[in-house]
């Protein structure tokens, strides 16, 4: 299957930092009401690339997520996010940080009373951009995940599947430089979370947008790890089995509050770990 | 399912209702202070200018005519026992301008918008939406909190002055249709009973209930927790909570300005 064409695709987000990564975690740690979620999660995301993160439910997945944005903070430890250390920037600081990452909820947390217009516009009518500008790029966002239909209307008019797909397109609207997707398939059908898939993969292959991506869903990972989006054909291919090493994709697989692995498909696949190879058998 | 309590030590309690005065206070010096602070969202403020100040019209042009009307026929009946039925107009005009005017349009307000208020941003908390919105790079507080705050207090204002002139109307039907008394000798009496002390008590008292109904209800929706039935929590909580602040602050008000211009 095919997706259409990319909003601004001239247009690269990757940028190069220092250090070469676009997410730092070094040693950190969360409790709620004295349940550790967390305990010293150390890990790297490079520039470009996309990691997914496994883990069984209420192993603090999103809860990364949230820290990573600096929506909540950790107990102990330093997160690093396109060379800013979001643990150390007060609320002020991080908002203009934000503006530069792209998140996708679980449950979309699309605003209920704005049209699909107004919420994948709403970052670019904070900014003052010019009404005319705002439309071409909401129009073209929606495109991107095949929505335009759906411009006038309210978020409780669409399925979880199309809410899921608009929240993609509030994501990437501004162009972010990093992408943190919280479970983008999880509950939808099959051809559903493929063409979210896809997108995700056209994201990190063609913008060589930095990602975190929540999973409940292996296939998804995996078919990221094995395919790669086309430009030419506007589709994603699988990739011959020999250079799948190449394709920028790691997983993150998280027990007890702590990372049990980190590595990419091949190191994953090969793994003796009786709870990894649980987990993916 | 066994029903479980849970014994919570009242060093915990105390600690908790600390906590939340805490967390009241800074959301309300922050609401202040957004003022000063750009970008000042004036399309969300005039959007709940609209919702609050409209939309409660209804409510206040009825209770403050029936107030008025009320406190007339009430009074009325002492007042003519006495020979005094000439001073009615005196009497609503005080009771409505100095006191009941700008605590029954706060409590009517409180009820229909604190509770709006802290639905609304509950149902946002646990949707997400507000950390979609902080994520999205936009101050909740500045968009949500302050358009609130500004709009109430000024609306309030406003609600207040067409209530306690309802509550003038009120009176005079009861006092001219009941009791015979002159239009010209009611709204004389009425209008030459105020002085600028009264007038002042009853200007200031709806800014601060305005101040006070928007801080509490967002504060209440803003620390919701627990899903839907969180949401109904934060909304009662909302509603009592500002209507009794409401109650304790018109009373240290009212001491305040009797001790700044002195007793009548």
């Amino acid at each position: 299957m095919s997706t259409p064409a990319l909003p601004g695709e001239q247009q690269v987000a990757a940028t190069a930092h220092s250090s070469g990564y676009a997410i730092e975690f070094d040693n950190v740690s969360i409790a709620f009401d004295e349940k550790v979620v967390l305990d010293g999660i150390s890990f790297k995301l490079p520039c470009a690339e996309t990691k997914a993160l496994f883990g069984v439910a209420g192993s603090g997945k999103s809860v990364l997520l949230k820290l990573a944005m600096g929506l909540i903070r950790p107990d102990s430890g330093r997160i690093i996010m396109l060379g800013e250390e979001v643990t150390r920037m007060t609320e002020r600081e991080l908002f203009e940080l934000r503006g530069r990452v792209g998140i996708v909820f679980q449950e979309s947390a699309l605003f209920d009373s704005l049209k699909v217009w107004e919420n994948v516009a709403f970052r670019l009518m904070e900014n003052k951009i010019a009404p005319d500008e705002i439309e071409r790029r909401v129009r073209e966002s929606l495109k991107f995940v095949e929505l335009e239909q759906t411009y006038d209307m309210f978020p409780s008019e669409l399925s979880g599947g199309m809410r899921r797909r608009v929240a993609i397109a509030r994501a990437i609207v501004s162009h972010p430089e990093v992408l943190l997707y919280d479970s983008p398939t999880g509950g939808l059908d099959p051809v559903t979370s493929n063409t979210i898939v896809e997108l995700i993969m056209k994201q990190r292959d063609v913008y060589k947008t930095s990602a975190l991506m929540v999973t409940h869903r292996l296939q998804d990972a995996f078919t990221m790890a094995s395919h790669e989006f086309d430009k030419k054909k506007n589709e994603m291919v699988a990739i011959p089995k020999g250079q799948r090493g190449e394709v920028p994709m790691s997983f993150l697989i998280l027990k007890d509050g702590k990372v049990i692995f980190d590595g990419d498909a091949q190191q994953l696949a090969a793994s003796r770990d009786e709870y990894i190879r649980e987990y993916i058998s | 399912m066994a029903l479980e309590l849970e014994l919570t030590s009242p060093i915990d309690v105390a600690k908790n209702a600390v906590a939340s005065v805490q967390d009241y206070v800074r959301l309300s010096a922050q609401s202040v202070g957004n003022f000063f602070r750009p970008p000042i969202y004036m399309g969300d403020m005039l959007q709940q200018a609209d919702l609050i100040g409209f939309g409660s019209l209804p409510i206040v042009i009825l209770t403050g005519l029936s107030v008025g009307a009320l406190l007339a026929l009430n009074s009325a009946s002492t007042l003519q026992r006495f020979g005094g039925i000439t001073l009615i107009g005196q009497l609503v005009s005080l009771g409505m301008v100095t006191e009941l005017g700008p605590l029954i349009t706060g409590l009517m307000v409180a009820g229909r918008n604190a509770s709006g208020m802290a639905s609304e941003l509950g149902s946002m908390i646990v949707t997400e939406q507000i950390d979609a919105m902080r994520a999205l790079g936009t101050d909740p507080s500045k968009k949500l909190i302050t358009p609130r705050v500004g709009a109430t207090a000024f609306m309030l204002f406003f609600l207040t002055i067409i209530a306690d002139l309802l509550g003038l109307v009120g009176g005079w039907a009861v006092a001219h249709l009941l009791f015979g008394l002159d239009t010209n000798q009611y709204w004389t009496s009425a209008w030459q009973i105020l002085v600028f002390r009264d007038v002042f008590t009853g200007l200031v008292k709806p800014v601060l209930f305005g101040f006070i109904i928007s801080t509490v209800g967002c504060y209440y929706g803003m620390s919701t927790t627990g899903g839907t039935q969180g949401v109904g929590r934060s909304t009662t909580q909302a509603v009592v909570a500002s209507s009794v602040l409401i109650l304790i602050v018109d009373f240290f008000v009212t001491k305040l300005i009797f001790a700044v211009f002195g007793v009548r």
